[in-house]
């Protein structure tokens, strides 16, 4: 046996004897596999018993013995040492025992289907880190249901409990798995293949000739010819031994590892991200700057620094939108582009650029994308007095997807007619393309400005901003709000075309819709680890094509004096996975070996055919 | 109406013409080989049955010719030397069926006719595809109708590059024409998109890089999947020969399996489409991870259609690990291989249709 496999053995085989089970290793025992074996593994082509050492560990896939449970503390001696020496090797002999269980191919291959499986609800179930809104509908849809999918974590699958530990074993059972077979493989590559078996005609693939060559001629030119393909060759005995395809198992490994790299990635871009959502109005000078109360939204990794954030700044100087006018899918987007101007750093010179959909700004670190648009009415109320109460672009949000928006004017500094002090509050409907009186349907018909009108009812009293509770600046609370009249009572709503005003009712002032000006929204995030995750894929896509393409194949030549003075050739491989290529791939070593090793005719009756003998 | 637009309408015409002229001429070919098995059923080949005799699995030898370059460019073909070659113990030594000529003259002039047919459909197919590229002067596959046209596409073109090549695989032909009808009918009835140009978040590179490589991981699977499947029909046909005492094969069974390649040749011709599909499925994976990240500035957010993916590509990682398992390779991996080909489906046109999340684009 050789060296490898002794050390080998030395290293998968512990513990087996004291579970109940040899280590076995011969190749069929090899296809136990692990996490880590790779997909070709069709391992231990050949039969264990006739091959002994030779087949074995073509892979590093650890021999699986039977982990059988039980009594692993042996013999109780007396005494209370003898108690605890029992309970040791007992508590010792389970946690191993659990442990190869974790790292079997078995528990993997579960693990991986279960992985799977739990993906799937996340997919189905509205999730809290995907679409907040739609997870509060569905809570409000299903009443039953919400309580028990809250306790399974059913809103955030992809960072509950379960998924968690489906993942977490997972990776255990990987690197469980991995590191004894890195030290296996760093061993194989140390030693050198396993000798000839006794018999060559068992394996896989075999030939033979005769030839008048002497036997130590035959095998150094074997070596020669088997090292020119890139075998690593050796003389053992009266045969070669050779194997090529090591990359296979590093192709393996590193994908293994790279997966591992993959996953730290995406923890660390959890861990410390930061997302942010701001909507800038076209031709707002004051834009946004990047801190914390700039946002309008903020969420970040629970080791995201939020006093450390990048100097940065943009605003929104116009933006381009383009919608399809004609066919089917009239009012579908054609082009968003935002014209904005930047500056970086403390005292950053301004510059400009667009940004679309499918390229972000990056700007220190941090990306900026496009997420979407919309149309923001310019606004001038007069109160009472006849003064300015408000003037500003007001942004509507979009409800549909021609851009019906909805949107609300809150006017804290407002005074009547009689200079009391009050608040006043419009809420209403903007739509860019008014189907008209005729069409009996406020809803709008196109997403460019074509015929834009707005739809406002207002409201007089408290707005409740001044609680310094944090207020929704889209939703009006009328809760301390009175809706102004109309003469017959019923409620004072009026549609607004751009240059219009309506007064409103006892001379409680004005509003004039001024213009249109068009708003976008913008996420910045800022997302470490990205690179590392790519590198991570990138090698694993490496380590995988390595892992499947490359074939892992055991060569030998055997050169011994045949009865008759002249040396009989013997020639057999054998591959990890059962490979079409193997009998050319012998052929082809024995065609270019012959041309050291001349064949003979053959002088039984093996080849009828008389020209056999002089071929090749 | 420019006259840019006039052109491209025309484009688009003649496509939606060859897309259903390819149907037509599947159509034609799909007639030609039930024919084919039809006439094909008439011979009694009984050659598994036989070899599956206790007496059968020997060894067999082969005698293979080899081209050997010489010095100076010219080649010499040389008679390689015998190689004798075993198949794994415990695995069956069953050589492949006739196909589904069953060595028929009659059956054999009809699977060509099959053949050819099928090639012209291809190419009516491809010049379908080709003329919906240029009408939309992009990718196509803006919408889930070329998604479908492009995926039947890619299938039987890797079939016909397949038979080209000199495998055999001309027992795929007849699932693979009907589903490629079936996709084809779904996309011009259900899943049909005036040719148009493509929504913003559609318009960058990587839809060249991440859908291609999603069609083509796609269809090529497809082939995987229907030689698992044929494999667990088959499997099963040769268990029971193996026991002659045991429940035997019904005619109908044996006339079509025992003209289907054997199951070890299924299985791993099934293993060796699904392993070399793997590495570009992942890289799907990887591209659209990019893709995410340049246009929703995280390259994974589970939505659905990420979710699926990485489903489908674990459900294909489990299959591969199970055939380097003992007591789960062969029938349990087979399952496994269709479970992880279900879900791709499920990835394909269930997420699109029943769930909402990024992927979806022009109505589906």
């Amino acid at each position: 046996m050789a060296t490898t496999d002794t050390d080998t053995d030395a290293d998968t085989g512990t513990g087996d004897a004291a579970a109940g089970a040899p280590a076995r290793a011969g190749g069929s025992s090899a296809d136990g596999g692990s996490p880590a074996a790779d997909g070709g593994a069709d391992a231990g082509s050949a039969g264990a018993d006739e091959l002994g050492a030779a087949g074995t560990h073509l892979s590093t896939a650890p021999t699986e013995g039977q982990a059988v449970p039980g009594s692993f503390g042996g013999v109780r001696a007396p005494g209370v040492l003898g108690a605890l020496a029992w309970t040791g090797r007992e508590v010792y002999g389970w946690l191993r025992w659990c442990w190869r269980q974790l790292t079997s191919m078995r528990v993997a291959l579960l693990l991986l289907l279960l992985l799977s499986l739990g993906a799937i609800p996340g997919s189905l179930i509205p999730q809290t880190g995907v679409d907040p809104l739609k997870v509060e509908q569905f809570k409000a849809k299903h009443e039953t249901l919400t309580p028990l999918y809250e306790k399974l974590g059913m809103f955030h699958v992809y960072s509950s409990v379960w998924f968690s530990a489906i993942y977490i074993l997972l990776f255990v059972s990987l690197i469980g798995c991995i590191v004894p077979r890195t030290w296996q493989f760093v061993g194989q590559l140390r030693g050198r293949p396993p000798g000839a078996p006794r018999r060559l005609t068992r394996l896989p693939a075999y030939t033979t000739w005769r030839t008048e060559a002497e036997p130590e001629q035959v095998l150094a030119a074997a070596r020669t010819v088997l090292r020119g393909r890139r075998f690593r060759a050796h003389v053992a005995g009266d045969a070669v031994a050779a194997e090529k395809g090591y990359l296979r198992e590093v192709g393996n490994l590193l994908f293994h590892l790279a997966l591992i790299v993959v996953l730290v990635a995406f923890a660390v871009g959890q861990l410390w991200k930061s997302e942010g959502g701001k909507l800038i109005t076209e031709g707002d000078q004051d834009g946004f700057t990047n801190s914390l109360t700039q946002y309008d939204d903020f969420k970040s990794g629970a080791f995201f620094d939020k006093d450390n954030l990048e100097p940065f700044g943009f605003s929104l100087e116009s933006f381009d939108a383009r919608y399809e006018r004609e066919g089917s899918q009239r009012g579908t987007a054609r082009e968003f582009r935002a014209h904005v101007k930047y500056w970086e750093g403390a005292d950053g010179k301004e510059k400009r650029t667009s940004i679309e959909v499918n390229e972000p700004l990056e700007i220190a670190g941090n990306k900026v994308f496009l997420l979407s648009t919309g149309y923001a009415p310019v606004i001038t109320v007069k109160d009472g007095k006849g003064d300015i109460a408000f003037k500003g672009a007001v942004p509507f949000l979009q409800q549909d997807a021609n851009l019906t928006s909805s949107g609300v004017v809150k006017v804290p500094d407002y005074r009547d007619k009689n200079g009391k002090k009050e608040q006043l509050g419009f809420q209403g409907f903007f739509v860019p393309t008014w189907g008209g009186a005729d069409a009996k349907t406020m809803f709008s018909q196109f997403p460019a400005l074509d015929y834009p009108v707005m739809f406002l009812t207002a409201y007089h009293g408290r707005l409740g901003i001044d609680g310094g509770l944090p207020q929704n600046v889209y939703q009006l609370n009328t809760d301390n709000m009175k809706q102004f009249k109309n003469p017959d009572g019923r409620a004072f709503a009026q549609k607004l075309l751009p240059g219009e005003t309506m007064t409103l009712p006892n001379g409680a002032g004005t509003l004039t819709f001024e213009g249109i000006k068009t708003w976008a929204s913008f996420q910045i995030s800022h997302q470490p680890g990205n690179e590392l995750a790519l590198i991570g894929s990138v090698a694993a896509l490496v380590g995988l094509a390595g892992s499947l393409f490359i074939q892992r194949r055991r060569v030998w030549v055997r050169a011994v004096p045949g009865k008759d003075g002249q040396t009989v050739v013997e020639m057999a491989g054998l591959g990890r996975s059962e490979s079409a290529k193997l009998p050319e791939e012998l052929a082809d070593l024995a065609v270019a070996l012959q041309a050291d090793a001349p064949a003979e005719a053959e002088p039984e009756s093996e080849s009828p055919d008389p020209a056999e003998g002089a071929r090749a | 109406m420019n006259l840019a637009a006039a052109a491209n309408e025309n484009l688009a015409n003649i496509s939606n013409v060859l897309i259903y002229s390819a149907m037509a001429v599947y159509t034609l070919a799909f007639i030609a080989y039930i024919t084919e098995w039809v006439f094909g059923s008439r011979s009694k080949v009984g050659r598994t049955a036989a070899a599956l005799a206790p007496t059968a699995g020997a060894e067999k030898a082969s005698t293979v010719t080899v081209q050997v370059k010489q010095q100076g460019g010219g080649t010499a073909v040389l008679e390689r030397p015998k190689v004798v070659t075993r198949s794994a113990p415990g695995s069956r030594d069953v050589p492949d069926g006739p196909g589904a000529a069953g060595g028929t003259e009659k059956g054999d002039l009809y699977g060509r006719i099959a053949v050819s047919l099928t090639v012209l459909a291809a190419l009516l197919h491809v010049g379908g595809v080709l003329t919906r590229a240029l009408s939309v002067e992009r990718a196509p596959w803006g919408n889930m109708y070329e998604f479908s046209i492009t995926l039947s596409m890619v299938a039987v073109v890797a079939y016909v590059v397949l038979l080209a090549s000199g495998k055999n695989v001309r027992w795929i032909g007849l699932p693979l024409v009907t589903t490629a009808l079936l996709d084809l009918g779904l996309a011009v009835s259900v899943l049909y998109t005036d040719s148009d140009q493509l929504v913003p978040a559609l318009d960058s590179y990587w839809l060249w890089i991440h859908v291609s490589c999603a069609i083509v991981s796609g269809a090529v699977l497809y082939l995987g999947a229907v030689s698992t499947l044929l494999f667990l029909f088959r499997d099963r046909y040769e268990t029971k020969l193996e026991n002659p005492d045991g429940k035997q094969p019904g005619a109908f069974a044996t006339s079509i399996l025992e003209r289907l390649p054997s199951a070890a040749s299924l299985d791993k011709f099934a293993y060796r489409i699904n392993a070399t599909v793997f590495p570009l499925w992942t890289f799907t994976l990887i591209a659209g991870a990019i893709w995410a990240e340049k246009a929703w500035g995280r390259y994974w957010g589970w939505d659905p259609k990420e979710v699926w993916t990485f489903i489908t590509w674990v459900a294909y990682a489990c299959y591969l690990h199970a055939r380097a398992t003992a007591g789960w390779k062969g029938r349990k991996a087979a399952y496994l291989a269709l479970i992880a080909f279900a879900c791709f489906l499920f990835n394909y046109y269930g997420v699109n249709m029943f769930v909402t999340g990024k992927h979806s684009y022009a109505g589906v």
